[in-house]
């Protein structure tokens, strides 16, 4: 009986309409993908061709659907918020209720969504870019995406077993610590975040050495396409910001489970220790999730406006001082915290000067664009309403780097305006156009571009309609994180639901296209779309699972642009050698999977079932050490046949 | 191509629109209409800066446009501007690096001015001694202490106008950040250590202030009324407090810091008395005596005024 009540009480959400749907729906999505894989059986194909693979293309691809699917369950919190704060006095959501969501909504936004894919993208495109046939590390890699998917995972188990933690992304102590939030809610975003952290840091460490280590002979630094250069130096950013959230969390994590005091009010803890600590890994990771989008939308500008990039080395010296500039900047997330005159105005002042390296980099972009022939495909719709959305969000968020003015705007929705401008405008349109404009690359057609445009206008128009008169609810004093209006806050509110509502009907399009995509579009016959620059536009499509049958020499940037002027392929029947390349392993996946089990003991106190999760991801570790399997090598004849069969729609 | 002049036109409504929603009586902008001499710095600053980024945003949206009208592809067009290898121009490379540095330049120096400005009383009331209010916070309520008259209020304060206040600030438990909109910026409560921060108005009348820093389910309700009156009227209100109000015994204290939402309250003592948050030893003092009090946490619905829990 006590049991039952502890499943009842505390294990299960309960008492939750809406908790009760989802529950329901998990388990009927559940069954019928149980069941698809039973009948059609495919069990064995999802595990040897996706769950085993160590093919860096594969992983990318996971990444983006696991990515779609946060943004989904994302977008569902920001509307489920919206509608609490369309009227004054709502009662859809009760306080509690709603801190739980805009917790899960920002922590999955930008750890399970933006991170994920963009890591994506990288993944699938940086190899083809420099002319590698994997990634360094092909094992590390499938490693990494399990450990963000469990990590992933955990952190949405919370809803419906023991409840959401309520604490905000940015979790402050003492409110996140166990006094004044006791119960397991808190501990699944620590452990949640811990797990997929890990899986990020090694992706850190993994394109540094393939992007150090693995390029095509004669791809100098400097004829790096512009896209993989902002991954380079996103990945320096992680390995030096993440092993900051690692200690933090665990830190808290100890605090909570094992009593420690190190960010507790009882026993000389250091409460304010925390947001310092988040932040020295906060502000460094929005650039983590905006470098790569500046990358992206590098690329499509110079391809649609068919010009080379304007200003190469500076775009790239920009990209180095914003990373530099990213760690000495924390302290404007809490001016407030009255750390005197002097570190307000140093720290002001280093987050102004971000505006000029950004400010070069915009008007790049509008110098490529300058004397090009500019197309309007989809991808290039995306990069185009970047700039003067990414510009409000930015000169809003020199505004806020004025401390002095910060003490008015900071909490509230001024603030909370920005971010999405920078966010959104930022991440989420280079997510989109970069899976748009890569979408040929890696499914072997478009995606459809009469609902493109149709998702963009709704999404970009939508995107303003909601965001923008943020700003001014700012000015009108409205706190972020309430979870109801005043009636003076109510017409701007109004007006920023409906434009919410065209959001998710643009995000609607956008999923939809896929679906029908798939259905209808013209298959692609030659591995160029988009009469591209760089190489991944010089594979085949599909690209074949070795990437390039014969590694071309790089004489110049613009590899691919050179090769096509030079009537050079990455197929040079007399060059062909055998290719050696890894085997797929299930290790990753089972590791993951033991993490998870020691995840969930930790997250609910049962040492016992974390010390058994941890024991059996020991065990993987032994298996992988003893390993002798150091891949295996195609043979020319496999090659010759592939790439024949590959390149007749060519001739 | 039509699209082209679609997104034109749609780019030039954008600011029109949110001018329209401005006028259009959406609510007073409390930050842009200040009532006290803080304020009224930060505003000149915000506006200042908003007059910048305007000229900035400006420059940009008209290149942008400039670059995708003339430079778009389309049938007939003439081939002699199309320059595919055009690829960098240093002059004016620099001219975009320097010129935002100079307008970086341009806003640091009045935002150090004023940052430095705010850490000492307002000037403009220098002919008088600050009145002191230590503001403690506790999940999710206002404690407003008036040491030298020796009164304490709970979730409202009397303030006297053209006189600057000095806020003490501290909490007993999780980290709140007082601000009063009107009056000028914010700054935190945090338990074990004390910010100072000054306001002052200079029109009487009453204004919002709340907790504007999450700090759980009654975070929406941690509000406050700030009463500002003229010296006499304060002075008979301090009076008032005293003849008739009760004394704050340390019993009731340490029951109205258990987690929860408090109406208006007033004492003709302080807590001051028996712990100071604000200090290394009064940082726990909620926590040694409310331990378990967290486990439920508040269920608020519908905002105030809506019969809640």
């Amino acid at each position: 009986m006590e049991f039952i009540d502890f499943l009842l009480e505390d294990f299960f959400v309960t008492g939750q309409p809406l908790i009760y749907g989802a529950m329901v729906s998990i388990v009927l999505v559940s069954i019928a993908i149980v069941f698809v894989l039973s009948y059609f059986k495919k069990w064995g194909w999802l595990w040897r061709e996706w769950l085993t693979t160590v093919d860096h293309k594969k992983i990318g691809i996971m990444y983006i659907i696991a990515a779609l699917a946060m943004l989904f369950r994302g977008g569902v919190d920001a509307l489920l918020m919206r509608t609490q704060l369309t009227l004054p006095g709502m009662e859809f959501l009760d306080s509690q209720h709603y801190n739980e969501i805009f917790t899960t909504h920002g922590t999955i936004m930008i750890i399970f969504m933006a991170m994920p894919f963009l890591i994506g993208l990288m993944n699938y495109i940086v190899p083809l870019q420099i002319g590698a046939r994997d990634v360094a590390f092909p094992f590390l890699n499938a490693l990494s995406f399990w450990s963000f998917a469990f990590g992933a995972m955990i952190f949405n188990l919370s809803f419906v077993i023991g409840g959401s933690p309520d604490a905000g992304w940015t979790s402050y102590t003492p409110m996140a610590g166990a006094t004044l939030n006791p119960g397991p809610a808190q501990n699944y975003y620590l452990i949640g975040l811990q797990v997929s952290g890990i899986g990020t840091l090694a992706t850190g460490i993994n394109f540094i050495v393939t992007i150090l280590k693995m390029r095509a002979p004669g791809m100098k630094m400097m004829r790096l396409p512009i896209f993989t250069w902002s991954t380079f130096i996103t990945s320096i950013i992680i390995v030096f910001a993440f092993p900051i959230l690692t200690v933090a969390l665990a830190l808290m994590t100890i605090d909570r489970i094992f009593g420690s005091h190190f960010f507790t009010l009882t026993g000389e803890g250091m409460p304010m220790m925390w947001a310092n600590l988040f932040w020295l890994w906060g502000h460094p990771e929005v650039y983590i999730v905006i470098l790569p989008a500046f990358g992206i939308f590098s690329e499509i500008i110079s391809t649609f406006a068919r010009k080379q990039l304007f200003g190469y080395k500076a775009m790239v010296y920009s990209m180095v001082v914003i990373a530099g500039l990213s760690f000495v900047v924390w302290v404007h997330h809490f001016f407030t915290m009255g750390a005197g005159g002097a570190v307000n105005s140093f720290f002001s002042i280093t987050t102004m000067l971000i505006a000029v390296p950004t400010g070069v980099k915009i008007f790049n972009w509008l110098g490529t664009m300058y004397k090009g022939r500019i197309r309007f495909d989809t991808p290039m719709l995306w990069s185009l309403a970047f700039i003067p959305c990414f510009v409000i969000g930015g000169v809003t968020g020199v505004m806020l780097a004025m401390a002095a003015a910060d003490y008015q705007y900071h909490n509230t929705y001024f603030l909370v305006a920005h971010f999405h401008y920078v966010l959104i405008a930022g991440t989420v349109f280079g997510c989109f156009a970069g899976l748009t404009y890569w979408y040929p690359k890696m499914f072997g057609h478009k995606m459809n571009e009469k609902l493109g445009k149709i998702s963009f206008w709704f999404f970009v128009i939508g995107f303003n309609v909601c965001f923008f008169p943020m700003y001014f609810l700012g000015f009108a004093g409205m706190p972020r994180r309430t979870y109801t209006i005043e009636p003076e806050w109510m017409a701007l509110n109004v007006t920023a639901s409906i434009g919410a509502i065209l959001m998710a009907i643009g995000f609607a399009v956008f999923v939809y296209n896929i679906y029908y995509s798939f259905r209808y579009s013209q298959r692609e016959t030659h591995g160029d779309t988009w009469d591209g620059r760089a190489l991944e536009w010089a594979t085949t499509t599909p690209v074949p699972f070795y990437n390039f049958a014969t590694v071309p020499k790089i004489e110049g940037p613009e590899a691919y642009w050179r090769m096509k002027e030079n009537g050079r392929t990455t197929y040079e029947k007399e060059k062909v050698e055998p290719i050696h390349m890894p085997s797929d392993s299930g290790v990753p996946f089972v590791m993951m999977a033991f993490m998870f089990i020691a995840s969930f003991g930790l997250i609910w106190e049962w040492i016992g079932i974390a010390i058994a999760g941890l024991i059996g991801v020991l065990a993987c570790m032994v298996i992988r050490s003893f390993d002798y399997d150091d891949g295996f090598y195609v043979s020319v004849e496999e090659i010759k046949q592939t790439e024949k069969k590959a390149r007749e729609g060519e001739q | 191509m039509k699209n082209i002049y679609l997104r034109v036109k749609l780019w030039a409504a954008l600011p029109a629109l949110s001018l329209l929603l401005l006028v259009s009586g959406c609510g007073e902008l409390t930050v842009l209409d200040p009532k006290g001499p803080v304020g009224e710095s930060q505003k000149d600053l915000i506006i200042f800066s908003i007059i910048l980024m305007l000229i900035i945003v400006a420059v940009v949206f008209i290149a942008f446009t400039y670059m995708i009208v003339k430079y778009r592809d389309r049938p007939g067009r003439d081939e002699k501007d199309y320059d595919p290898d055009h690829h960098g121009n240093t002059t004016l490379e620099i001219v975009w690096t320097v010129i935002p540095l100079i307008i970086v330049t341009a806003l640091s120096i009045p935002t150090v001015i004023t940052i430095y400005e705010l850490e000492e009383a307002p000037e403009a009331s220098s002919d008088k001694e600050p009145l002191v209010v230590y503001a403690t916070t506790a999940d999710w309520k206002w404690f407003f202490s008036y040491p030298e008259e020796n009164i304490e209020t709970v979730n409202y304060l009397h303030i006297p106008t053209d006189r600057a206040i000095e806020f003490r600030l501290s909490s007993a438990d999780s980290m709140a950040s007082l601000w009063i909109p009107a009056l000028g910026g914010q700054k935190y409560n945090m338990a074990g250590m004390e910010n100072t921060l000054y306001l002052q108005a200079d029109e009487e009348g009453t204004y919002e202030g709340r907790n504007s820093n999450y700090n759980g389910s009654g975070f929406a309700e941690h509000t406050f009324e700030v009463h500002a009156e003229n010296e006499e009227d304060f002075e008979s209100w301090v009076e008032k407090v005293k003849n008739t109000a009760p004394e704050l015994t340390q019993e009731e204290y340490d029951s109205l810091l258990a987690p929860g939402l408090e109406e208006e309250l007033e004492f003709s003592s302080t807590h001051l008395d028996y712990v100071d948050h604000g200090t290394n030893e009064g940082r726990d003092y909620l926590i040694e005596r409310h331990k378990d009090a967290f486990e439920e946490p508040l269920h608020l619905k519908g905002g105030r005024g809506a019969g809640d829990e």
